[in-house]
C-alpha cells in the first residue's frame, strides 16, 4: 500500500472529489499525478470510452478500471459507412461481451458504433447485465430481430433502445411482444432501421400506451401514416418524435386525426422520418413548428414551394437536415427564419445525375452563413464553388467546428475562376480556429495542405478525397495539425515518404485510412517492423502481399496504434505487418 | 521517446549538420531527415517532392494543374538540395525503393528529376512544369476509372466505391424515391434493354457502355446476401458486375473462402447457377417474390432485385413452379 503522508486526503475523500470529473481527459490527468492518484481514480472511474475497439482488449480495460457501468466501443473505421471496408473485417463485439460479463455485473450502458453484433451477443448481454438500462447500436449490424428479443425479454431495466442506422435482420415482428406486460421504463426508442415486418405494430402500440416517461420514439418506414395519430395520442409527452411512411391518400379523417394528435404533443420539439412525404399532409405539424428545433427532412421528397413554406414556420430551429429539393431559395429564406441555428446538412436528391436537378449552389451556403450567426456545423453536398464564396464562409462563420464540404464531382474547379478551390479551403481553416472536423472536396493542389498544416491547430478529423499533388500534402497534414486524431484518405497521390517521415506522428492519433493511395507494400512492412505500437493492416482482396512485388502499391490501408498488439480475428484478405510477417513469409 | 524531428514540420532545425547520434530511440526515419543537409526541411520537401512528381503524379486535369505543386521552397534550397542527391541516393535506397528507377508505377520516366526539371515555384500557379503522366493507382473498379478526367465528369465519378460519401441505406433510400418518381422512364428502358441484351457479351467489356441505362435508373448499389448455414450475411455491389457469370463467381469467392467467426467446410464446387452445386442462388424482388437467379435480362434482375439468398437445393423445390409462371407473365410483358 502507498504511504500516506499527513497532508493527503482519505481515499473517501479524493473519490467523492473525483466523481465531479466527468470528462476522460481530466480523469486521464488525473490519474498520472501520483500512483495514489492513480489507484483511486481506476476504481472509481464509471465510464470508458474505446475509440477503436482494437486499441486495447477487454482484460486490459478490466484489469484497470474494475467497477464500469457505461462503456461505449467503436469498431470499423468510418469509411466503413461508404462501403469501403469490405464485409467480414472485424469489429466484433462478443469478445467484449464476453469478457464483460464476468467483470462488469453492474454494468448499466452500451453503446456501440461500427460494430458487429451477433444474436449470441445479444442474449449474452441479455443474461449478463440485468441492471442495463442503455442500449445504443449505431451503425450496427450482424444482428436479427431474435437478438432484439432476448434484450426485450431480459432487460428489465432498460431505459433506452436505439438501433440507429443499423442493419438487422428482419425474422419477424413479434420481438416487441418479449417486452414483459410489466415493463414500463421505456424513455427512449429509436427503431427507424428496421425493414418490413419487423415490428408488430399492436405489439408497439401497448408498448408506448404503458410507458408514460417514453419521450424519444423514432418509427420505421413501414409503419403508415394512418396509425401515427392513435400513437401519438398514447405518448403526447415525446420530446421527439420521428414518422414512418408519410405518404397516404388524403382523407380528412386522418387528416384531422393527425392534426389533434400533434396539437396534444406540448413538448415536442424534434421531428424526423417523413419517409416519401407528400406536400398535403405537411400542414398536420404546423401546430409544432413554432416549438421545433431539430427537424429532419432529409427522406422527405418535398419540394419547394411546400418544402420553404415550412421551414418559414419554424423560427427555433437549431437543428436542419434536408435534401437539396430546398434549393438556395428556400436556404434564403432558413436564413432569415432562423437565427438559432446550429447545424446544417444537405443532402443530395440525385447524386448520380449528369445534369443537377435542382438549384442548390453555393449560394444558399453563403446565405445561411451571412444569417445564421450560431453556425457550428455544416454537411453540405452541392455541386458548384467558388473560392469568393468558400472564403465569404468564412469569415461569416469563424465558429465553425465541422465543416463538411461534398462537391459531387470530386475533382470539380472553382466554377468561376476554374483555380483549384485551394485559397476558399484555406480561408476556412484560417478564420475557423476552433475546427474540430473538416471533410475536403473538388479540385485541390497540395497548397490547401500547405493551409492546413499552418492554421488547423484543433482539426482532430480529416477526410480527403481525389486531392492533392505529392507527398508533400500528406507531410503538410501529418506534421502541421497538431491535434490530428484521425485522418482518412482515398484517391490521392500520397506514397511512401510523407507516411514514413512522420511515421512517429501516427502514434500520436486513433488511426490513419489510405485506400487507392500509393502507398507500397515495402513502406508498410517497414512501418510493420519499425512501429511496434501500430498495427499496420493491409487489405487487399486480390491477393496476400507476399505474391507482390516490394514496389506495389497496396490496395488498402488501415494503421491504428494499440497497446493490445496485432489482431488475430481478421478475414482472409487483411494482413497485418508486424515483425513476424517477414519472417512467417520465408 | 524522440520523435519532435518527425513531429514537427522539420524546418526549425538548422544547421544541423553533425555525427548522425543513434540512441536507442531513434528510429530509421529520424536517421532519414538528420543526416547530412543544412535544412532538412528544404532537403525533405524536395526529395518528397520530387519524389512524388516521379512516381506519384496523379490528381492532373484538364483545368491545368502542372506538375509543381504550390510549395514556396525557395529556389536556392532547391539547388542545394539537389546536390546532396547523389550522396544520399543510397540511403534512401534502403529497402524502402522510393525515388530512382525502383519506383513503382511510372516506369516511363526512370529518373530522379533534379532542379532544373522545375520552373520557379509560384504560389496559386498552376501552368508548366512536367505534368505528371502517372496515373493513380486507383480503384479496382475498371481500368478506364483511374486515369483523370478533364474536369473530372459525374459518369466516372459514380462509379468509384466511397463516392460521394454518402451511407447506403440513404442511397438505397433515393433510389426508391427517383423510382417511384419515373415508372415511364423505367418502362422505356425496359424496351431498350431488350436490344442490349443481345450486345451484353460484347458490351461487358465495356463497362462504361453498360452503366449508363443503371444510372438512369438510380444507383443499385450494395444488397445484402445471404447464405443458408451462415448467420452474418455479406453484401455484394451489384455495379461492379455486368453479368450473372461474374456475380456468381464473387459470390463462390465470398461465401467460399469466409472465415471470420463461421468456420464451417462448404463444398461448393461449381457454380451457383448451373444447378450442379448443393446451393441455389436465389433473389428477392420488389413484390417481395423468392425468384431464381439468371432468368431474366441482366438489366431487368437490376431493377427488381431486393436482396439474395443461396439456398440449398432442397429447399427450392417449392419455388420452381411458381417462378416459371412469373417468368411466362413477364415474358408476355416485354412482348
Amino acid at each position: 500500500m502507498q504511504k500516506k503522508t499527513a497532508y493527503s486526503f482519505p481515499d473517501e475523500i479524493l473519490e467523492h472529489v473525483f466523481s465531479f470529473i466527468q470528462s476522460d481527459k481530466d480523469r486521464n490527468a488525473a490519474s498520472v499525478v501520483c500512483k495514489s492518484w492513480y489507484e483511486i481514480e481506476r476504481w472509481c472511474r464509471r465510464k470508458v470510452f474505446v475509440g477503436n475497439c482494437y486499441a486495447v482488449s477487454p482484460t486490459m480495460v478490466i484489469r484497470r478500471f474494475p467497477d464500469i457501468r457505461s462503456i461505449e466501443l467503436k469498431g470499423k473505421p468510418h469509411f466503413a459507412d461508404f462501403n469501403l471496408v469490405p464485409d467480414g473485417w472485424g469489429g466484433y463485439v462478443l469478445p467484449w461481451i464476453s469478457k464483460m460479463a464476468g467483470a462488469y455485473p453492474w454494468l448499466e450502458e452500451i453503446r456501440l458504433k461500427r460494430m458487429v453484433v451477433t444474436d449470441e451477443s445479444l442474449e449474452l448481454v441479455a443474461k449478463s447485465f440485468t441492471n442495463l438500462q442503455v442500449l445504443v447500436l449505431f451503425s450496427c449490424e450482424g444482428f436479427s430481430t431474435d437478438g432484439l428479443a432476448a434484450i426485450a425479454a431480459g432487460c428489465k431495466n432498460l431505459r433506452e433502445l436505439d438501433l440507429r442506422d443499423s442493419e438487422v435482420d428482419d425474422l419477424s415482428g413479434h420481438w416487441l411482444n418479449h417486452f414483459p406486460d410489466t415493463y414500463t421504463s421505456l424513455v427512449s426508442l429509436n427503431i427507424s432501421c428496421l425493414g418490413s415486418d419487423d415490428v408488430s405494430f399492436s405489439a408497439l402500440e401497448r408498448l408506448v400506451g404503458r410507458c408514460p416517461n417514453l419521450r424519444r420514439l423514432l418509427l420505421n418506414r413501414e409503419v403508415p401514416l394512418d396509425k401515427i395519430a392513435n400513437l401519438l395520442s398514447r405518448a403526447p409527452q415525446l420530446i421527439e418524435f420521428g414518422t414512418g411512411t408519410y405518404a397516404a391518400e388524403l382523407r380528412s379523417d386522418v387528416y384531422s386525426n393527425l392534426v389533434e394528435a400533434f396539437c396534444n404533443c406540448k413538448e415536442l420539439k424534434s421531428l424526423s422520418g417523413f419517409w416519401d412525404a407528400v406536400p398535403a399532409y405537411l400542414p398536420v405539424i404546423y401546430s409544432v413548428c413554432s416549438r421545433l428545433t431539430s427537424l429532419n427532412l432529409s427522406y422527405a421528397p418535398i419540394q419547394n414551394p411546400d418544402l420553404t413554406k415550412l421551414v418559414s414556420q419554424c423560427p427555433s430551429l437549431q437543428r436542419m437536415l434536408v435534401l437539396d429539393y430546398i434549393e438556395d431559395s428556400g436556404l434564403e429564406v432558413l436564413a432569415s427564419s432562423c437565427k438559432d441555428l446550429q447545424e446544417l446538412r444537405v443532402f443530395p436528391s440525385d447524386p448520380f445525375g449528369e445534369e443537377p436537378n435542382v438549384s442548390l449552389t453555393e449560394k444558399g451556403l453563403v446565405a445561411v452563413s451571412s444569417g445564421c450567426p450560431k453556425l457550428q456545423s455544416v454537411l453540405y453536398f452541392c455541386r458548384q464553388m467558388s473560392n469568393a464564396a468558400l472564403v465569404t464562409i468564412a469569415q461569416n462563420c469563424p465558429n465553425f467546428t465541422r465543416f463538411r464540404l461534398c462537391l459531387l464531382d470530386p475533382k470539380i474547379a472553382d466554377y468561376r475562376t476554374l483555380q483549384p478551390l485551394d485559397v476558399g479551403f484555406g480561408a476556412i481553416v484560417e478564420h475557423c480556429k476552433d475546427l474540430r472536423r473538416l471533410s475536403l472536396s473538388g479540385l485541390l493542389t497540395d497548397c490547401v495542405f500547405e493551409y492546413i498544416g499552418m492554421h488547423a491547430k484543433k482539426l482532430e478529423m480529416l477526410s480527403v478525397a481525389f486531392a492533392g499533388e505529392s507527398d508533400l500534402a500528406l507531410h503538410h497534414v501529418l506534421s502541421g495539425c497538431e491535434s490530428l486524431r484521425k485522418l482518412e484518405i482515398m484517391n490521392c497521390p500520397f506514397g511512401d515518404k510523407a507516411l514514413l517521415a512522420n511515421a512517429a506522428k501516427l502514434e500520436t492519433m486513433r488511426s490513419l485510412w489510405m485506400s487507392s493511395c500509393s502507398v507500397s507494400l515495402g513502406a508498410c512492412k517497414m512501418l510493420g517492423q519499425k512501429m511496434p505500437r501500430l498495427n499496420i493492416e493491409v487489405m487487399d482482396e486480390k491477393g496476400p502481399p507476399d505474391s507482390r512485388a516490394e514496389s506495389d502499391p497496396v490496395d488498402k490501408l488501415y494503421i491504428y496504434r494499440s497497446v493490445a498488439g496485432p489482431r488475430f480475428d481478421m478475414p482472409p484478405f487483411v494482413w497485418t505487418m508486424d515483425e513476424d510477417f517477414a519472417s512467417e513469409l520465408s | 521517446m524522440i520523435m519532435s524531428e518527425n513531429g514537427e514540420g522539420g524546418g526549425r532545425t538548422r544547421g544541423h549538420m553533425g555525427p548522425i547520434i543513434i540512441t536507442p530511440s531513434t528510429t530509421f526515419f529520424s536517421l532519414l531527415i538528420l543526416h547530412l543537409t543544412q535544412n532538412p526541411y528544404n532537403f525533405l520537401l524536395f526529395l518528397v517532392m520530387e519524389g512524388g512528381l516521379v512516381l506519384l503524379g496523379g490528381g492532373a486535369n484538364g483545368g491545368g494543374s502542372g506538375g509543381s505543386s504550390g510549395f514556396s521552397t525557395n529556389e536556392s534550397a532547391m539547388s542545394e538540395a539537389s546536390s546532396y542527391l547523389a550522396e544520399t541516393e543510397l540511403e534512401l535506397g534502403l529497402g524502402l525503393s522510393i525515388g530512382g528507377p525502383t519506383g513503382k508505377i511510372n516506369k516511363a520516366s526512370g529518373r530522379i528529376l533534379t532542379a532544373k526539371d522545375f520552373p520557379v515555384p509560384r504560389r496559386a500557379s498552376m501552368n508548366g512544369g512536367t505534368p505528371p503522366s502517372v496515373t493513380v493507382s486507383g480503384t479496382k473498379r475498371a481500368a478506364d476509372q483511374s486515369v483523370p478526367h478533364d474536369g473530372g465528369s459525374p459518369t466516372a465519378t459514380s462509379q468509384v466505391v466511397g463516392w460521394p460519401p454518402i451511407r447506403s441505406y440513404r442511397m438505397n433510400s433515393l433510389v426508391n424515391n427517383n423510382q417511384a418518381k419515373a415508372p415511364r422512364a423505367e418502362e422505356e428502358h425496359k424496351g431498350i434493354n431488350e436490344e442490349e441484351e443481345e450486345e451484353e457479351d460484347k458490351a461487358i467489356k465495356d463497362g462504361s457502355k453498360l452503366k449508363k441505362p443503371n444510372e438512369n435508373l438510380g444507383h443499385i448499389g450494395f444488397i445484402k446476401v445471404n447464405m443458408d448455414g451462415i448467420r452474418i450475411g455479406r453484401k455484394v455491389d451489384l455495379n461492379a458486375h455486368s453479368s450473372y457469370h461474374s456475380l456468381a463467381s464473387a459470390l463462390e469467392n465470398m461465401f467460399l473462402r469466409s472465415a471470420g467467426a463461421e468456420k464451417q467446410q462448404l463444398t461448393m464446387p461449381s457454380r451457383l447457377l448451373d444447378g450442379s452445386s448443393e446451393f441455389v442462388l436465389t433473389y428477392e424482388d420488389k413484390e417481395g417474390d423468392w425468384m431464381l437467379v439468371g432468368d431474366v435480362p441482366w438489366m431487368m434482375f437490376l431493377t427488381s432485385v431486393r436482396r439474395l439468398r443461396i439456398m440449398k437445393t432442397s429447399e427450392v423445390n417449392g419455388l420452381a413452379p411458381r417462378f416459371h409462371e412469373r417468368n411466362r407473365t413477364q415474358r408476355s410483358k416485354l412482348i
